[in-house]
């Protein structure tokens, strides 16, 4: 039997993953040599180059979207996973207690200073900085703290009384001085280098400064000072540089027949607001024959706006008016990222990087395949 | 009031839930309410409260006016007598004139192992030289004192004096402090005394009426039995069943008409079966009554249970005895007075006509597991027998000491008491602190010994003290293997909790208080005596009536406790009555009043221990309690008891129940309805409370799950971090949980959780979640997720000896180059370790040494070594701790105590375990990256992944609600969402709504993408908030391996036991599948190689021991041989030679060698 060439639509139904009510179609890729008979489907680079396309939605500091197109669920999934665990930021990691007289107990209080997230020049944190690695010898491990793969923080904080404080206050805060230690009160002690990348705005310094750390009374005090270093964040999750990264697939909504009148507006009701749109019916759509529309001149129909916005709640499906009039499915290589930076790096600077090091990964594998060969 | 902050203002407060004063309040919404107004009133733990208070302030002098008075035998002149008894409040044992304050804290004696208790002074008046003289305020004792109880200093303090005192606000106190630790006196279920039960033997088809008498002076049972047709009465000092005519003619001589009349009234059924009794007394002989008395007293045991008396006194005659015995001793708590039997011929004859009803219908015999026949015994109770006890003891020591002293020929001065009642006072304070320590409850005169009685309280959640609190342990045994006791009640229905009992040997017999169950402490019966004959006219003494108008149709016999009282004929009218009264406040309102129809029978009980609960009046169809009352109530202006007073709110006892009908909600009124209940959801207890739609789960669920609330870690007091327990487990970062139920802000469970809100997903993930086990995200891990922290103690006293030695601080010991050796790495100049050190498995925390020399006097040349030995306490867990605290004091006893307090903060691993509020536990199976976790659209990434196979069999549908309302109320941010009470509507469409108008799926299932392949899941996920508990057994704990180790010193084999470092026993049973298996190598291997093999010396000519190649016996070396066998063989063959049993050995080679 002699292979018919896919239609376009074929080849559009393929990209699509089926979103039924109870059971979602189609999850795998199909798009690789041999799985259609008759069909080619090697991967070609000029191809993928004119597929590949990435657009963004929105690009701040913390946090950036974007749609990345044309690729492989594996390469996009290989980026979100280094986003989130093979990028390396500086966090606290060691830390020095030399006095903690607060209730918070020590191993607790350097957990805590663990997981806050800092910022710093870009330069120093990314280019300047390297990795520090423990000594297997205990007695060496003091010397192998230098200015580049060593930062240098100190928290002093003893709470006293607020001799200013109005008579019958009960507000521990304005009743004493340092009633709450705040990551603000971290401070940064520079060494060697590390003046020249992190002074001014660039100087190392908590994210987020109203990060409460502890609680102290009168009388209690926290001295101690903590050692960053470079970590990933495969080996503690306060090394990730994202509070999240993760992709959805675009949603397609296809209303197969027309949904007209007071159901419109109940299939509008079943998604976000601006997913579907309410149109009138024009007089030549009604005027079409096989359309649907027929006597339905001025009735509004639901029409799909912005399917991105779509959460994929499912809600038509629910309802028996909808049945077989709308058909829902994702595109399978369209990934709607979300990345949300803990704020070291720049959100988008992230997924560049996680493509630097997907690059220089897929070298290092080329290299020991060939090592392998020979 | 107003000051009082005890956290119930927050549910009592109008704006609470988002209600505003403004909103209408509906009578039917908001009932609830009366419930923390409720608690704030009685407290989670009042009954033991009431209870002790009762003790404290009135059983404690009734005890002493008892036995107020001592006469001398010696010297007829002299009296003491006891005038009043007072319990101070808690004081400093060891408190002396030049120490600044004597009043104690309870946190104070946790630390310092010291007993909370307060001196008991007594005023005394006795005679000297003809004049009475009056002593006031002579210490006696000291008595232990229960926490927040009238004596307590906690009770009524403010949060802000329980915190300087150091005290969580939220403990319910109820418990004692006993040389440092924290005890609980558990309540005890028991058959109600006074009481007549009927019963039938299933074998023998006999029925038989028992009543347990308990009065002050004694306990004792007595029974009335139908036996082939005739009826005998029975008791303990008597030597056998006597004919209960010959009883009834003793008591009063009553006529045999009378006797019939007041057993079967006019009832020929009744009369016709009792009439053979006749027979009996004629056989024996007997016609009158002085006959019936020495028939009965020739029958009563010599030496009975006045053995003392009748040793002093002369013999007494049968009649007499006889007498004695009917007075005394039979039902002894029906008093006679003045020689005046017939009200105890009408109990016995009451008796005998139930059990004659019985016999004719089976149908009337008593319940033994009806809660209403039970009565709980409380602390107080039980130190109050021990305490009379003691008391007596005393009392009986101090006129020893009086007679000794009056002895004395030529005396120098006179008799002053007070010396002597300190002294032997200080029995009375021993012994109850013994009792309490060790829980035996050694009542003398009542031959009472039970064991177990107290418990040391649980600290290891807050929810752990809480239930220990609510326990009710049943004196049944626990091996028995019935069911009936076991079984649930159902007039356990809003008294007893019926999900909260353990599994297994205890399961039902061991069981907790519902959550507004009150114990009535003892009513005094002279009030109520004064009352029934002034409610309706025509009530008249029993005790003018003969049998045939008591058992005239129509004519009800009115109880009081049990003993027949009087007698009227409009017993509706009467019981309304007596009830509008008690609604009025003029009687207690604790005294129960019901109607029993079948034995036409009015009760009235007035004991304590019987078991009751608060329900709303209902009228004429219409519930008692308006909206004002709750407007008043939000306001502050009323309290319970304030409704209590007024008649909208009144308490049934058990018995009372089944008189009432009542109404769950407002909707079910009718015009029949007596009562409506407060809220549904009290019929569940303190720790049943805690789950969220537990109506919605398959019984047992709720039951596994109040198991391990108890077992789950969290935090356990405002003040834990100033604790120093044996052992105690905290969570890093508790939360309340995300779905509460209004019991949980009662117990306060929302402000001292044990659990973390986890976000789960129910998936099949790799396979290392099969049977249960959950999979956990590393990234939650890392970020705090089940961090926990076990502190640990180690207590060191420093002990003084008779030779004026004593123990003391060692230094630091240094090695050869004055470094400090690496064990005592960790210790301070002082010999204690430094807080905030790292201590590892073997180093010194205190270095104690104690004197060589404990035994010399020191006087001449006996002084003996001045050298000391070390005795450090050392840590031997293998996973390092550091030291969180060190205290230095010193206890009553004013030796030196050192307490260390080891911490060690722990991150879930695999194997710890895990479990939500559904009788759901599981362990971890794996613990997996962040980013090989699926995700959702909006990047939620689960904490916890749980295996859906957890759920077609187990069928907790809560979890499922549970989950879907915690989602709601998260993405909707509305707390108010976030409620499972049981018994309440389950509000599935607004959650599902909610969830909608945020863009999930109304069901909770989300589309997921596997972080793995980075593919969507083809199903899609139910997911949402569960709340988790992470539960006490860890794998620190437990993980446990050895190669090489110690071995027992008797019989060289390998320890036992993990903290012994042990080996795991290969028994017997496994031995013999090797055996049957023939792997001969292996049985080698286990059994002696690497167990107690031993080499020994066996002559083969006398099959004994040798030694060396040398055999003692044939004193030869020509054919001994060496052979291996297990040590501890040969260690018994040597204890049979020790005890004469000879034991030869014989031996063969199984592959003799060729002949040479």
């Amino acid at each position: 039997m002699p292979h018919k060439p896919p239609t376009k639509e074929e080849l559009e139904r393929r990209k699509i993953v089926g979103i039924r009510d109870e059971i979602i179609t189609d999850v795998t890729s199909t798009d690789f040599p041999g799985h259609y008979p008759g069909e080619s489907h090697v991967w070609d680079i000029e191809e993928f180059r004119q597929g590949v396309r990435v657009e963004f939605h929105q690009n701040d500091p913390l946090e950036a979207s974007f749609s990345l197109i044309g690729v492989d669920a594996s390469i996009a999934n290989a980026f979100r996973r280094i986003m989130i665990a093979d990028i390396p930021t500086l966090a606290i990691e060691t830390v020095f207690i030399n006095n903690n007289t607060s209730v918070i107990q020590d191993e607790v209080l350097a957990h805590r200073l663990g997981l806050i997230p800092f910022q710093g020049g870009h330069e120093g944190l990314h280019k300047f900085l390297k990795w520090w690695r423990k000594p297997t010898d205990e007695s060496e491990v003091n010397s192998s703290y230098y200015d580049f793969n060593t930062v240098s923080l100190r928290l002093e904080v003893a709470c006293t009384h607020n001799d200013q404080a109005a008579p019958g206050e009960t507000d521990p805060t304005k009743l004493y001085k340092h009633a709450h230690v705040y990551a603000r009160d971290i401070e940064f002690c520079p060494v060697g280098r590390q003046d020249r990348y992190f002074s001014g705005a660039d100087a190392i310094a908590p994210v987020n400064p109203d990060i409460l750390i502890a609680k102290l009374r009168p009388g209690q005090e926290i001295n101690l000072s903590m050692h960053m270093h470079k970590g990933v964040g495969s080996d503690h999750a306060k090394f990730s540089p994202v509070a999240t990264a993760s992709y959805r697939l675009l949603p397609t909504i296809d209303i197969t027949r027309p949904i007209l009148g007071a159901d419109a507006a109940k299939f509008a009701k079943c998604f976000p607001p601006g997913v579907i749109g309410l149109q009138k019916v024009t007089r030549t759509e009604a005027a079409q024959t096989g359309s649907g529309y027929e006597g339905h001149e001025g009735e509004v129909r639901a029409v799909v706006e912005d399917p991105m916005r779509d959460t994929v709640s499912r809600e038509c499906l629910r309802h028996p008016e909808f049945k077989d009039k709308v058909k829902l499915g994702r595109k399978r290589d369209h990934f709607i990222y979300l990345v949300e930076s803990t704020g070291q790096w720049h959100s988008d600077a992230i997924f560049l990087e996680s493509v630097t090091h997907l690059k220089k990964r897929a070298m290092d594998l080329e290299k020991q395949v060939i090592n392998m060969v020979r | 009031m107003g000051s009082m902050d005890d956290g119930f203002e927050a549910l009592l407060e109008p704006f609470y839930n988002g209600k505003k004063l403004t909103d209408p309040i509906s009578t039917k919404e908001d009932k609830y309410q009366l419930l923390p107004a409720f608690l704030k009133v009685k407290g989670l733990v009042k009954q033991h409260i009431d209870s002790y208070n009762f003790f404290v302030e009135q059983e404690i002098k009734d005890i002493v006016r008892a036995n107020r008075s001592i006469r001398s035998d010696q010297e007829k002149d002299f009296w003491l007598e006891f005038t009043d008894i007072r319990v101070g409040t808690p004081t400093r044992n060891d408190y002396s004139d030049f120490k600044a304050r004597d009043e104690v804290t309870p946190m104070e004696c946790r630390l310092r192992d010291m007993t909370y208790g307060a001196p008991v002074v007594v005023d005394i008046t006795y005679s000297r030289d003809r004049k009475k003289i009056v002593r006031k305020d002579i210490p006696l004792c000291r008595i232990p004192v229960m926490l927040k109880s009238a004596k307590c200093g906690l009770s009524g303090a403010s949060n802000a004096q329980m915190e300087i005192m150091n005290e969580c606000p939220l403990d319910p106190g109820g418990y004692f402090i006993i040389n440092g630790t924290e005890k609980v006196i558990l309540i005890q279920e028991q058959l109600s005394k006074n009481r007549v039960i009927v019963e039938a033997d299933e074998k023998t088809g006999g029925v038989s009426a028992s009543v347990t008498s308990s009065t002050h002076e004694r306990k004792s049972k007595t029974y009335v039995i139908l036996k082939k047709d005739r009826i005998a009465l029975n008791h303990n000092v008597l030597v056998e069943p006597i004919p209960i005519v010959i009883v009834l003619k003793a008591l009063g001589g009553l006529s045999d008409y009378e006797i019939m009349e007041l057993v079967a009234g006019g009832d020929a059924r009744y009369q016709d079966d009792f009439l053979i009794n006749f027979d009996e007394a004629t056989k024996a002989g007997v016609f009158t009554q002085q006959q019936a008395l020495e028939y009965v007293g020739v029958r009563v045991k010599m030496g009975g249970p006045k053995k003392g008396r009748s040793m002093a006194a002369p013999r007494r005659s049968p009649v007499e005895e006889g007498l004695d015995a009917l007075a005394n001793l039979i039902i002894a708590h029906v008093t006679i007075q003045d020689l005046d039997f017939y009200p105890k011929a009408i109990y016995i004859a009451m008796m005998v006509r139930r059990v004659l009803m019985a016999a004719h219908n089976p149908k009337l015999v008593d319940d033994r597991d009806f809660v209403g026949n039970k009565r709980l015994e409380l602390a107080g109770q039980l130190l109050s027998l021990l305490f009379e006890d003691l008391f007596k003891m005393f009392v009986s020591s101090l006129k020893g000491n009086m007679e000794y002293f009056f002895k004395k020929p030529n005396r120098t001065s006179a008799y002053d008491p007070v010396g002597p009642i300190s002294s032997q006072g200080q029995y009375i304070s021993q012994g109850l602190n013994r009792a309490i320590q060790s829980g035996n409850w050694s009542v003398k005169r009542f031959n009472m010994n039970r064991a177990g009685v107290t418990h040391v309280l649980s600290r290891l959640s807050y929810i752990a003290a809480l239930g220990m609190m609510t326990r009710i342990s049943s004196q049944f045994e626990k091996t028995r293997k019935v069911s009936g006791p076991r079984a649930l009640q159902p007039s356990q229905w809003g008294m007893l909790c019926p999900s909260d009992t353990p599994e297994g040997e205890a399961c039902g017999l061991v069981k907790n208080l519902a959550l507004m169950t009150h114990i009535t402490t003892n009513a005094d019966e002279e009030p109520v005596k004064n009352w029934i004959f002034s409610l309706v006219p025509g009530v008249e003494p029993i005790r003018m009536f003969t049998g045939t108008e008591m058992h005239r149709p129509g004519s009800y016999i009115i109880h009081l406790n049990g003993t027949p009282f009087a007698l009227t004929r409009h017993p509706k009218q009467f019981a309304l009555r007596f009830k509008t009264m008690r609604r009025r406040g003029h009687i207690s309102p604790f005294i129960g009043i019901h109607i029993n129809e079948h034995f036409s029978a009015v009760h009235i009980a007035t004991d304590e221990g019987r078991i009751c609960r608060p329900y709303i009046i209902v009228r004429e169809g219409k519930s008692k309690l308006k909206a004002d009352h709750l407007k008043l109530l939000q306001l502050g202006r009323a309290t319970f008891d304030d409704f209590l007073k007024h008649g909208v709110i009144e308490y049934l006892d058990v018995n009372e129940e089944n008189d009432a009908l009542i109404a769950i909600t407002e909707e079910d009124i009718n015009q029949s309805t007596t009562h409506m209940e407060i809220e549904p959801f009290t019929i569940l207890g303190a720790v049943a409370g805690l789950i969220p739609f537990p109506h919605h789960n398959q019984s047992p669920r709720n039951t596994y799950q109040c198991a391990m609330g108890k077992q789950a870690i969290g935090a356990i007091a405002y003040n834990q971090f100033n604790r120093i327990d044996t052992l105690l487990y905290t969570l890093v970062y508790p939360q309340r949980p995300m779905v509460i139920t209004k019991t949980i802000q009662l117990i306060h469970y929302d402000k001292l959780p044990a659990g973390q809100n986890a976000t789960v997903v129910v998936m099949s993930y790799s396979g290392y979640d099969i049977e249960d086990a959950l999979v956990l995200n590393k990234a939650s891990c890392d970020r705090g997720f089940g961090r926990c922290q076990v502190f640990r103690k180690y207590t060191a006293e420093l002990q003084s000896y008779p030779n004026g030695r004593k123990d003391r601080l060692g230094g630091i010991q240094k090695d050869d180059e004055g470094r400090t050796i690496a064990k005592h790495a960790c210790l301070d100049k002082d010999g204690l370790a430094v807080v905030g050190y790292r201590v590892h498995s073997g180093e010194t925390m205190v270095m104690k040494e104690t004197p060589l020399d404990q035994t010399s006097t020191g006087i001449g040349s006996d002084r003996g070594s001045d050298d000391f030995k070390p005795a450090p306490i050392n840590y031997r867990i293998p996973d390092p701790a550091y030291i969180d605290k060190v205290m230095v004091s010193n206890t009553e006893k004013n030796t030196a105590i050192v307490k260390v307090q080891t911490r060690q903060t722990r991150r879930p691993e695999l194997g710890d375990k895990f479990s939500s509020r559904h009788g759901q536990k599981g362990v971890v199976g794996i613990i997996v990256d962040q980013e090989d976790m699926p995700f959702s659209d909006s990047g939620l990434v689960p904490d916890i992944i749980m295996n859906p196979h957890g759920f077609p069999s187990r069928m907790t549908v809560g979890k499922l609600f549970e989950c879907l309302t915690g989602k709601a109320s998260v993405v909707a941010g509305r707390r108010d969402y976030g409620f499972g009470d049981a018994f309440r509507d389950h509000p599935v469409e607004e959650m599902g709504k909610a969830l909608i108008d945020h863009g999930f799926s109304w069901e909770g299932k989300d589309y997921f993408t596997s972080g793995i392949t980075g593919e969507p899941h083809e199903a899609y996920l139910f997911n949402g908030p569960i709340y988790y508990q992470r539960l006490k057994h860890m794998v620190q704990d437990k993980m446990h391996s050895r190669s090489r180790g110690p071995r027992a010193i008797l019989t060289r084999q390998p320890t036992e036991g993990r903290s012994r470092d042990g080996g795991l026993r290969l028994g017997e049973m496994e031995r013999d599948c090797l055996i049957a298996y023939g792997a001969s190598q292996l049985l080698l291997e286990r059994l002696m190689i690497s167990s107690d093999g031993t080499q020994v010396d066996i002559c083969e000519r006398c099959g004994l021991l040798g030694y060396k190649g040398y055999c003692q016996t044939c004193q030869s070396t020509s054919q001994v041989t060496q052979m291996t066998m297990p040590y501890a063989a040969k260690l018994l063959v040597q204890e049979l030679i020790s005890m004469n049993v000879g034991v030869r050995m014989q031996l063969e080679d199984k592959f003799p060698h060729p002949m040479r």
